[in-house]
């Protein structure tokens, strides 16, 4: 059902955990829908020094959440921005069509943590 | 682990098969010497399914593609025959979900369906289902053992109520049927549905048992096959495999299901030792003897199922998300859990093919593939990951 690589992803996740004093952090889904991530970042000099998460859900929800740290790191804020659930999924060989929706989460969760570090970065002027 | 899912053709069972293919291919219903054997055949398979279950009469039993044509033939048969009865029929919440959806089919044709609720172990208190027969009640569908949480109900407790308000009782047994005893008369059954591959026969086939003089009609029409309640040429090789499943299963039942019950026990035990967090789904003891379901705090079924796929273990799950629906099992909600603990379960359903060094390897690697989803898990708590 899935691919070899989300399957590598799901076996090895990269980049799990907290990250203790986060610039930003992001959580979307739901554990009633069986999806549920949060993804956090560390920002310095306009780029994303680090990016960790944390997921619970099925074997797509943890393979796009590791996958969409791996594409986010050392990218600029503005690029960041730019990754899209596609670029997730496409980065993955594919998802499940079932999973399109449900699992691939981690991308606006990702959006939600660059946008709470915005805010704060915000507040702080 | 996931005979619920399929299981393989006992190799006895293939062999019986394989001379109604190639040799005696007659067809049953013609009259010359061929159709004989056929005939013959197709006898002797009746009244192994008819010891199996406890049937007086071997015609009573009318073979079928499966359990689910059994459940259509039964439920449908018996309400649209009886409809100048009542339009009044009571299931349990927690049926298979062939019979929930004929049943929906039913309610749109303008039949009423009552579904008793279970309690947290997945029980029917047969004092709720008496409270909600009313005078247009026609037919109560109650399943023998859920293949999922593996509860037995009381069917004979259940058996006795419809009897004594003469109302048509039907009983989905396929999950139950070959693993432990059932008897259609001391349990006051008019209806049973059970299937072939779930007792190691071939797949594509069912039977439904009919208490003789209940008023049904078939679903299926044509030649008039099966006393006319099934027509179509009969699958005679389909037919002998099912009947030597039958004989099969009636001669081992006790030591296997004995050898089961016990694996299943410390399958269970060794789970919930070893595993915090960890509870069984369904009644600790009336249970099936094959089937442990067990849960799993703060992860999710499908990600459980991948980490042992890799490991060589084979399970499925309640959960939503390996669901063509994307909704968590009805069974788990109805013995309610909570949508995120319904997602954490596991189904393990063992067969002749597993053994106690199957066991002993999922107690040996499980708790690895928790812990590690554990601490990928934002629910669980910081203190469980120290």
């Amino acid at each position: 059902m899935y691919s070899e690589k989300v399957m590598d992803h799901f076996m090895n996740p990269r980049n799990v955990g907290e990250i203790p004093e986060a610039d930003g952090v992001g959580t979307v889904g739901n554990p009633v829908c069986g999806d549920l991530m949060t993804v956090y970042i560390k920002v310095k000099d306009n780029r994303l020094e680090d990016v960790k998460f944390k997921t619970f859900g099925c074997g797509a929800a943890i393979a796009t959440s590791s996958m969409t740290t791996e594409l986010a790191k050392g990218k600029t804020i503005e690029e960041a921005l730019r990754i899209t659930r596609g670029d997730v999924a496409d980065s993955l060989g594919g998802l499940p069509p079932i999973k399109m929706h449900c699992s691939n989460l981690a991308a606006d969760a990702l959006h939600s943590a660059i946008k709470d570090y915005l805010k704060k970065k915000e507040a702080k002027k | 682990m996931d005979h619920a899912a399929g299981m393989p053709v006992d190799p006895r069972v293939f062999e019986a098969m394989k001379p109604y293919s190639m040799e005696s291919y007659g067809n049953p219903s013609s009259s010359h010497s061929f159709g004989a054997s056929a005939k013959n055949a197709l006898m002797e398979s009746r009244e192994k399914v008819a010891r199996l279950i406890g049937a007086e009469k071997p015609k009573e039993v009318i073979f079928t593609s499966g359990g689910t044509e059994s459940n259509n033939l039964a439920i449908k048969g018996v309400a649209y025959r009886n409809k100048d009865k009542g339009n009044h029929i009571i299931a349990t919440a927690i049926e298979h979900i062939s019979v929930i959806n004929i049943c929906k089919h039913l309610q749109k044709q303008g039949f009423e369906i009552t579904y008793i609720p279970v309690d947290k172990q997945g029980m029917v208190d047969p004092e709720k289902l008496k409270d909600a027969i009313t005078d247009k009640t026609i037919l109560i569908s109650v399943m023998y053992a859920n293949g999922e949480i593996g509860t037995i109900q009381r069917i004979k407790e259940i058996g006795k109520i419809a009897r004594e308000n003469q109302i048509y009782f039907h009983v989905d047994a396929v999950a139950a049927a070959g693993k432990v005893p059932i008897n259609v008369e001391e349990e006051n059954i008019d209806l049973l549905s059970i299937s072939s591959n779930d007792m190691y026969g071939p797949k594509g086939m069912g039977a439904l048992y009919i208490k003789k003089g209940t008023r049904i009609q078939p679903v299926i029409q044509g030649g008039g096959q099966e006393s006319g309640l099934r027509s179509g040429t009969e699958n005679t090789p389909g037919i002998v495999g099912m009947g030597q499943a039958a004989e099969i299963a009636q001669e081992e039942m006790e030591t296997e299901g004995r050898r089961l019950s016990q694996l299943r026990d410390k399958l269970t035990k060794g789970v919930l030792d070893t595993i915090e967090r960890s509870y069984l789904n369904g009644h600790p003891t009336k249970r099936l003897p094959n089937n442990a379901n067990l849960r799993f705090s703060y992860i999710e079924g499908e990600s459980l199922i991948l980490g042992l796929d890799m490991l060589g273990i084979q399970v499925s799950s309640g959960s939503a998300c390996t669901s063509k629906t994307l909704e968590p099992s009805h069974v788990l909600l109805a013995i309610g859990l909570a949508h995120e603990e319904a997602h954490g379960s596991l189904v393990f359903t063992m067969g002749k093919q597993n053994s106690e060094e199957d066991v002993n390897y999922v107690l040996e690697v499980l708790p690895g593939v928790v812990k590690r989803l554990r601490a990928m898990s934002p629910l669980t708590p910081k203190e469980m990951l120290r």
